[in-house]
């Protein structure tokens, strides 16, 4: 009985960490006339992991950067439910972008300096997350010191170190050699099932999408058109074991034939 | 060091050397070139007044460019407050540049009269332009991820600029100081012309004089100050940007 109710606690608590997004005929439209996104309609659910595929061009930055509330649709609207507090949100660009003149320690900290969090607090944070993805050795090394991998992994940290409840990744791991890509695509996954976080990842790469998400979103070439829309069939632990599993060729073969549709 | 400092001593010691020679065996009227010989025994003859004299013109080129870097670092955080602003007043700063200084030397001196105040400012009009503009393309480059990052968390423009925008522009502002050193000496030499005091007065009165050999002393004296300056300018970027990029490190 006990068992039952901590077990249900826990369940509580991690439904509440992700948030669902709502995308009603949402439109972006660049330089008056070329239409990036024309009316998408969209809903991702609390504590869901996204994959949007899609090819170069076709509005899957331009989406992210809505949802995140960097840009404004220029009609329909999103919601973020619950509406919660302001900085619920963390984003991954494609590079790392680090601040080069801090090291790794305050970059991680970076956004809790920027909301007003005292030093100590923040460096204690920084410091956790930076364990989470396993670069306690590397605190006080400056990003021109650290290896492309190392780098994106400073740049997750300081994603998460906000504790976010979603977490928007723009091709995070596309300029980075496949090992370092494969390793990271793990970290991920188990940073997500630990946190419980909502997550929306843009990439073009169609292994990574399947290997990752657990629904996977393939856009057309123009407009923001979905043209699959799928919950994909793979077990909730994904290790590199799964790579060479028919189920996961399988899904890879159904989004690229959306892709090529 | 050594292999660096050996390459460009070998043309000096050679082009010394040549015109040595040349200056000796009549090739060149000595009126028109010393020879080195001759430049080495006027530094040493007139050291005392040399030295004065390159004390006041460093003393001159270093305020001018000081107030350089602090008002053209300001200018430029102002002008990149908003794009009205900018369209408004970079035209003008443009203007100053091509103003030509020896032009308006003479009235720095009906300003500021005759003494250093006057070579201050001829060195300041010299060589702020360099600061601003550099530090202004820094300040409009800022990695956009970067900005929109700062947005994301909230940050207001004051803190973008401090925390993001100008230590982001810092290499830029030390290229724009690098090109503004060597200005600002020349800047203080114009002054002197016109105003007196310093190398410019010593090369101005040994022209007169017809102490060709003087005038290149003080000439070569001018060069080593900008040179210095530069050198200054060159340890302080190393020093601030080592940790930045890979190949400062490599060095």
């Amino acid at each position: 009985m006990l068992h039952e109710v901590g077990h249900a606690r826990r369940v509580t608590s991690t439904i509440s960490r992700g948030v669902a997004v709502q995308l009603e005929g949402v439109r972006r439209v660049f330089d008056h006339n070329h239409v990036v996104i024309a009316g998408m309609d969209l809903r991702i659910e609390t504590g869901e992991f996204l994959a949007v595929l899609g090819p170069s061009g076709c509005g899957k930055s331009t989406l992210l950067r809505m949802i995140a509330r960097l840009a404004e649709p220029d009609a329909g609207q999103i919601r973020i439910e619950p509406k919660g507090e302001r900085f619920q949100t963390a984003f991954v660009f494609q590079d790392a972008h680090l601040l080069p003149w801090r090291n790794v320690l305050a970059n991680a900290a970076l956004p809790l300096e920027l909301m007003g969090e005292a030093k100590p607090e923040r460096d204690e944070r920084a410091r956790a997350v930076l364990e989470q993805v396993g670069l306690l050795e590397a605190l006080d090394r400056y990003p021109a010191e650290l290896s492309g991998g190392m780098r994106m992994r400073v740049s997750l940290a300081r994603a998460l170190v906000t504790e976010p409840r979603l977490l928007l990744l723009d091709e995070p791991f596309a300029a980075l050699d496949e090992i370092t890509r494969f390793h990271l695509d793990v970290r991920l996954r188990e940073l997500w099932q630990r946190r419980g976080m909502t997550v929306i990842f843009v990439t073009h790469s169609v292994s990574e999408a399947a290997f990752l998400a657990n629904r996977a979103v393939v856009l057309g070439k123009s407009g923001g058109a979905i043209k699959l829309d799928r919950r994909l069939e793979l077990p909730a632990v994904r290790d590199n074991e799964l790579r060479g599993d028919p189920r996961l060729g399988k899904e890879m073969r159904l989004l690229l034939g959306a892709i090529e549709e | 060091m050594k292999k660096t400092l050996l390459p460009p001593l070998i043309p000096l010691v050679v082009v010394t050397l040549m015109a040595e020679f040349l200056v000796r065996e009549g090739f060149v009227r000595a009126y028109l070139v010393p020879a080195p010989s001759a430049v080495l025994r006027a530094m040493m003859d007139s050291r005392m007044e040399l030295v004065q004299a390159l004390l006041s013109t460093s003393a001159g080129a270093l305020t001018g460019f000081v107030m350089s870097a602090l008002t053209g670092i300001a200018i430029a955080v102002l002008l990149s407050s908003s794009r009205g602003v900018q369209r408004a007043f970079y035209p003008y700063a443009i203007f100053f540049q091509t103003v030509p200084l020896i032009a308006v030397a003479p009235l720095l001196v009906i300003w500021f009269g005759f003494g250093i105040q006057t070579v201050i400012a001829s060195a300041f009009v010299a060589s702020v332009f360099p600061v601003i503009a550099n530090t202004l393309s820094g300040i409009l480059s800022t990695d956009p991820p970067l900005r929109d990052l700062f947005k994301l968390y909230g940050a207001s423009p004051l803190v973008t600029l401090f925390k993001l925008r100008l230590p982001a522009a810092l290499p830029q502002v030390f290229t724009g100081l690098r090109v503004s050193a060597g200005l600002a000496v020349i800047g203080a030499i114009v002054g002197e012309f016109i105003a007196g005091g310093g190398l410019g007065s010593v090369v101005e009165i040994a022209r007169t004089q017809q102490r060709i050999d003087k005038v290149f002393a003080a000439v070569l004296l001018a060069s080593l100050l900008g040179l210095g300056l530069f050198g200054l300018i060159n340890l302080l970027s190393h020093l601030t940007l080592r940790r930045w990029h890979a190949s400062e490190q490599a060095q």
